[in-house]
C-alpha cells in the first residue's frame, strides 16, 4: 500500500482585510471585508514507502499549506489524505507520534539546555523504550557528528551544527515519514553536504520515506529520485529532475533568443543547464509566479 | 508516562534552563518578592496612618492578602504558556510544533517555560498569611489548613482560567488582549482586600461576573470564623472555591474549540 | 552659530522620536482598561480607610483621589526601563555612529529619550483626562474623579513642575542607558529598581500617606520630583521653591550621567568594543 495518498486537496484561506488608520481599524471591527485566497485548487500525488520526494514551488505556491495538511495540524477544505492508512487530522497523537518534521529556522530542541538533555526529553515526550532510545540515539550521534556537541547549550552552536542536532532530535523516535522544510538553508558549504549525505542515507539504508521541501535547487538534484513542482495551489508536475530538465530543455532554444541562434549550435546543447535555470524557466513556462 | 509524568519533566526542563543563569534567577525572583511586597507596605502604611478600617484589622486584611497572592502565584507559574501564546507561541511557530507532539496540548502549555520568579510572589503570600496567623487572626487548625488548600487550588483553578481563555482569544485577534490583564492582574489586586470594603456595583462584579469572592473572600472569611458583614451563610467558604475549578472547565472547553478553529485557518 | 542652529539637531531627533512613536497608537491605548481599574479600586480602598479614621491636614480625601487619576496618567514617566533604542543601538554596535556624529553623544540620546517619553506620556494623559476629569464628573460621579486645581496659578505651576518632571524622568532613563551600554545587567537593575520607584515617586500611595516620620526625607530624594511635588503644587499645598528642588536634581542628575557616559565611552574605545 501507499504510504502517503493524496487526493485533490483542497484548502482555501479567508484573510481578513485590514484598512489603515485607525478609523480603518474600527470600520474593521463593525464590518468585516475578506479576500479569499486558494492555497490548495485539488492536489493529487501518492508516496510510496522508502521514496525520497523533492518539493519545489515559487513563494506562496502552496508548498506549506500541504506539509501542514499532511503533518496534520490544518484541516484541508476538501479531498482526502491519507498516511499510513490513518487520517492525519482525526488521529494526531498517533499520527505525529510516526513522522518527524524539521523546520529550517527554528529549533524544536530547548535554548537553553544542553542537546543531550533535550534528546532524552524528547525521548519522554515520544514514549520510547529506552534502550532501542539509546541505540538510535548513539547511531545519530556518531553519524551527525554530535559527539562533542550532546553537552553544550543549543544557543550555543552554530547553524551547521543546531541543524545537524535538529535532524537528529527528529529521528529519535525512528519516524517512517520524515518532513524536511529548508534543512540546508544558511548553512556553509561542508555542512551542507554533511546533511544531504545524511538524509540519502537515512533515506536508503532506514527506509524512511522523505518529503524534502527546498528553494535550494542543488538539494533537490543531489537528492530527489522525483519532484513536484506546486504552482499557485496545482501541480506542475510530477516527474523526476533529468525528465523536468529535458522537458525546459526542449522549449529552451524558443526562449533564449539570439543566443540560441549563435552558430555554435552544437555547444548549446552540449551545455548542461545550471538547476536554477531549469527550475526558474519551468516556472515561467507555467505562469506560477509568486503569490 | 503518564500526564503528570510529563507535566513534572517538562516543568523540570523550564526550571534546568534558568538554573542556568543562576544570578538573573535570584535577581528577577528578589525583584518579584520586592514588587509584590510594596503592595504589603501600602497596606501597612494605610493602617498606621489610619486604624482599622470597617472594623478589619491589619492582620484580618493580610489573610485576604496572602491568600491571593499564593493562589495567583501558582496559577501565573502553570499558565505561562497560555499568556504569551499570542505574543511568541503563535507568532514563532513554536504552537505548531507542540501539535506535532503526540501528547495532551494543554499539558505541555502548561510545562511551557515555567518562570522561577513566581515563587517570588509565593513566599511574599506565605509569609504575610504565616504573620497573620501569628498575630491571632486565624488558627492552623487541620480543617483550616483543608480549606486553605482547597481555595488556593481554586482560586488558582480561576486564575488559569482566565489565562487559558487569554490564550483562545489570541488565535482570533492578534491586538493583545487588555481584559484578561485586567482580571489576572486587576483580579489579584482586587481580592487583597475584603470585598466588603468595596462598593456594591464592584462587589456583584467579583462575585457574579468573575467569581472571585468565592474562591478568595468566603474562604477567608470561613478560616477567620468571622460573620459576612453582607450576610451570606457561614458554610460558604468552605464549599465556594468549587466555582474557580468550573471556571476552568468552561475555559478549556472554550479552549478546545479555539484550537480547532485554528486548525481550520491555518494562523 | 545662533542657538538656533546649535539646538537644531537635537531639536530634530526629539521630533523624529516623538512621531515614530506616536505611531504605536496600540500601545497607547493598550494598558489604558488596566489602568482604570487599578485606580479604581485604589480609590475604593481609599475611601473605605479614610472613612475609618482621620487622614492627614495636607491631603484630604478628595485631593488623594485627584492624585491617583494624575498617577495613572503619567505612568509612563516612571523610569523603570532604558530607552529600548539605545538597548538595541548597542547590540548592535550602532552606537559607534553616535560616536562618530559632530554631536554631544549626551544631549543627543536625551533628545531621543525624551521624545519615546513624551510620546507615550501625553496619550495617555489625555485618556485619562478625559475618563476622570470628564467622564466620571458627567455621570454623576465628580466626588471620584480628577478634580480641579487649587486656582489658576496652582494649574500653571502644575504644567510647569510637570515639564521639569518629564525632564527629571528623561535624566533618570538616560541613567538607565548609560547601564546598558556599559553592559551592566540591565533587567536585574530593573527588577529591583522598579519597586524603589514606585514606591518613591508616589505611584503606590501619594507620598503623604507614607509615616509622617518618613515625610522629610521623602520631599527631598529625587523621585519626589517626578509626580508628588507636580501634584502638591496642583492642590496649592507647596510653595513655588519646589520648582527649584526639581531643578536641583535635574542639574545633579545630568552632570553625573554625562560623565558616567563620557567614562563609558572611554573605555569602550580601550576596549575596541
Amino acid at each position: 500500500m501507499a504510504h502517503v495518498i493524496v487526493e485533490e486537496l483542497r484548502k482555501t484561506y479567508r484573510i481578513a482585510e485590514r484598512e489603515p488608520g485607525v478609523l480603518g481599524a474600527w470600520r474593521g471591527l463593525l464590518r468585516r471585508r475578506h479576500r479569499v485566497v486558494q492555497a490548495l485548487a485539488g492536489i493529487s500525488f501518492t508516496l510510496q514507502s522508502g521514496e525520497l520526494l523533492g518539493f519545489v514551488g515559487p513563494n506562496g505556491a502552496g508548498k506549506s499549506t500541504t506539509i501542514k495538511v499532511l503533518a496534520g495540524i490544518l484541516r484541508p477544505d476538501g479531498g482526502r489524505v491519507s498516511v499510513d492508512g490513518r487520517d492525519p487530522f482525526a488521529d494526531r497523537k498517533r499520527h505525529v507520534a510516526r513522522i518527524g518534521v524539521v523546520f529550517g529556522q527554528r529549533s524544536q530542541l530547548w535554548w537553553d539546555l544542553p542537546v543531550g538533555e533535550g534528546f532524552d526529553l524528547l525521548r519522554d515526550i515520544y514514549r520510547v523504550d529506552p534502550a532501542r532510545y539509546r541505540r538510535t540515539r548513539d547511531e545519530l550521534v556518531a553519524l551527525l557528528n554530535l559527539g562533542g556537541l550532546i553537552g553544550q547549550p543549543v544557543r550555543q552552536l552554530s547553524l551547521g551544527q543546531r541543524m545537524r542536532a535538529e535532524i537528529a532530535a527528529a529521528l529519535l523516535h525512528e519516524p517512517e515519514l520524515l518532513f524536511l522544510d529548508e534543512p540546508t538553508l544558511g548553512l556553509d558549504a561542508p555542512s551542507k553536504l554533511a546533511v544531504r549525505d545524511f538524509v540519502r542515507r537515512a533515506n536508503r539504508e532506514r527506509g524512511t520515506t522523505v518529503l524534502l521541501t527546498t528553494h535550494d535547487m542543488h538539494d533537490i538534484e543531489a537528492l530527489a529520485q522525483r519532484v513536484l513542482v506546486i504552482g499557485h495551489g496545482r501541480l506542475l508536475a510530477d516527474t523526476s529532475v533529468e525528465a523536468l530538465r529535458a522537458q525546459v530543455q526542449a522549449v529552451a532554444p524558443q526562449l533564449a533568443g539570439r543566443a540560441a541562434q549563435a552558430a555554435d549550435e552544437d555547444e548549446t546543447q552540449r551545455e548542461q543547464m545550471a538547476i536554477e535555470e531549469v527550475i526558474t524557466r519551468f516556472y515561467a513556462l507555467h505562469g506560477a509566479t509568486e503569490a | 508516562m503518564g500526564p503528570l509524568h510529563l507535566l513534572a519533566q517538562l516543568v523540570a526542563a523550564s526550571l534546568r534552563g534558568q538554573a542556568r543563569y543562576p544570578l538573573s534567577a535570584v535577581t528577577l525572583t528578589l525583584g518579584q518578592f520586592a514588587a509584590t511586597g510594596i503592595e504589603m507596605l501600602a497596606v501597612w502604611a494605610l493602617f498606621h496612618r489610619f486604624g482599622p478600617v470597617q472594623g478589619w484589622q491589619m492582620a484580618d486584611v493580610a489573610v485576604f492578602y496572602g491568600l491571593a497572592h499564593v493562589m495567583f502565584a501558582v496559577a501565573d507559574a502553570l499558565g505561562r504558556g497560555f499568556d504569551v501564546l499570542g505574543s511568541e507561541l503563535l507568532r514563532t511557530g513554536q504552537f505548531d510544533r507542540l501539535l506535532l507532539r503526540p501528547r495532551s496540548l494543554t499539558l505541555q502549555l502548561m510545562g511551557h517555560d515555567l518562570r522561577i520568579s513566581r515563587l517570588g510572589r509565593l513566599m511574599q503570600g506565605l509569609l504575610v498569611l504565616a504573620w497573620a496567623a501569628s498575630q491571632g487572626a486565624f488558627v492552623w487548625s487541620a480543617g483550616n489548613v483543608a480549606v486553605l488548600l482547597f481555595a488556593a487550588a481554586g482560586g488558582a483553578a480561576l486564575f488559569l482560567g482566565i489565562l487559558v481563555l487569554q490564550g483562545t482569544l489570541a488565535f482570533w485577534t492578534v491586538e493583545s488582549l487588555e481584559l484578561a490583564n485586567v482580571l489576572t492582574y486587576g483580579g489579584v489586586h482586587a481580592a487583597q482586600f475584603p470585598m466588603a470594603v468595596y462598593e456594591r456595583w464592584f462587589r456583584r462584579l467579583l462575585t457574579f461576573g468573575v467569581p472571585l469572592a468565592a474562591v478568595a473572600y468566603y474562604p477567608a472569611l470561613f478560616v477567620m470564623q468571622r460573620p459576612d458583614p453582607l450576610g451570606a451563610p457561614g458554610w460558604l467558604g468552605a464549599v465556594s472555591p468549587l466555582a474557580g475549578l468550573v471556571f476552568l472547565g468552561l475555559s478549556l472547553l472554550a479552549w478546545c474549540f479555539g484550537v480547532r478553529h485554528y486548525a481550520s485557518t491555518g494562523s | 552659530m545662533t542657538a538656533n542652529e546649535v539646538l537644531r539637531p537635537y531639536l530634530a531627533a526629539f521630533r523624529a522620536r516623538w512621531l515614530a512613536m506616536l505611531q504605536y497608537r496600540s500601545a497607547a491605548l493598550a494598558g489604558f482598561a488596566t489602568q482604570c481599574w487599578w485606580g479604581g479600586i485604589q480609590v475604593m480602598v481609599l475611601a473605605a480607610f479614610y472613612a475609618g479614621g482621620a487622614g492627614p491636614a495636607s491631603m484630604p480625601l478628595h485631593n488623594a483621589i485627584t492624585y491617583i487619576w494624575v498617577a495613572q496618567g503619567l505612568l509612563a514617566l516612571l523610569p523603570w526601563a532604558g530607552d529600548p533604542e539605545v538597548a538595541l543601538a548597542v547590540r548592535s554596535g550602532a552606537v559607534a555612529y553616535d560616536r562618530l556624529r559632530p554631536l554631544d553623544a549626551y544631549a543627543l540620546w536625551y533628545a531621543r529619550s525624551a521624545g519615546w517619553i513624551a510620546a507615550r506620556v501625553l496619550p495617555r494623559l489625555a485618556l485619562m483626562a478625559a475618563f476622570a476629569a470628564l467622564l466620571l464628573p458627567l455621570a454623576g460621579w465628580p466626588q471620584w474623579g480628577w478634580q480641579p486645581p487649587a486656582s489658576a496659578a496652582a494649574g500653571a505651576a502644575f504644567v510647569l513642575s510637570m515639564l521639569f518632571g518629564a525632564a527629571l524622568a528623561t535624566a533618570l532613563v538616560m541613567g538607565l542607558n548609560i547601564a546598558t551600554t556599559a553592559a551592566l545587567d540591565a533587567r536585574g537593575i530593573n527588577a529591583l529598581a522598579t519597586p524603589l520607584v514606585i514606591v518613591l515617586s508616589g505611584n503606590l500611595l501619594p507620598l503623604a500617606l507614607l509615616p509622617d516620620a518618613w515625610q522629610t526625607a521623602l520631599l527631598l530624594q529625587p523621585l519626589a520630583g517626578l509626580l508628588d511635588i507636580p501634584l502638591r503644587l496642583y492642590f496649592g499645598r507647596i510653595g513655588a521653591w519646589a520648582l527649584g528642588l526639581q531643578l536641583f536634581w535635574l542639574v545633579v542628575l545630568v552632570a553625573l550621567g554625562r560623565l558616567a557616559l563620557e567614562r563609558c565611552f572611554q573605555r569602550l574605545d580601550v576596549q575596541g568594543g
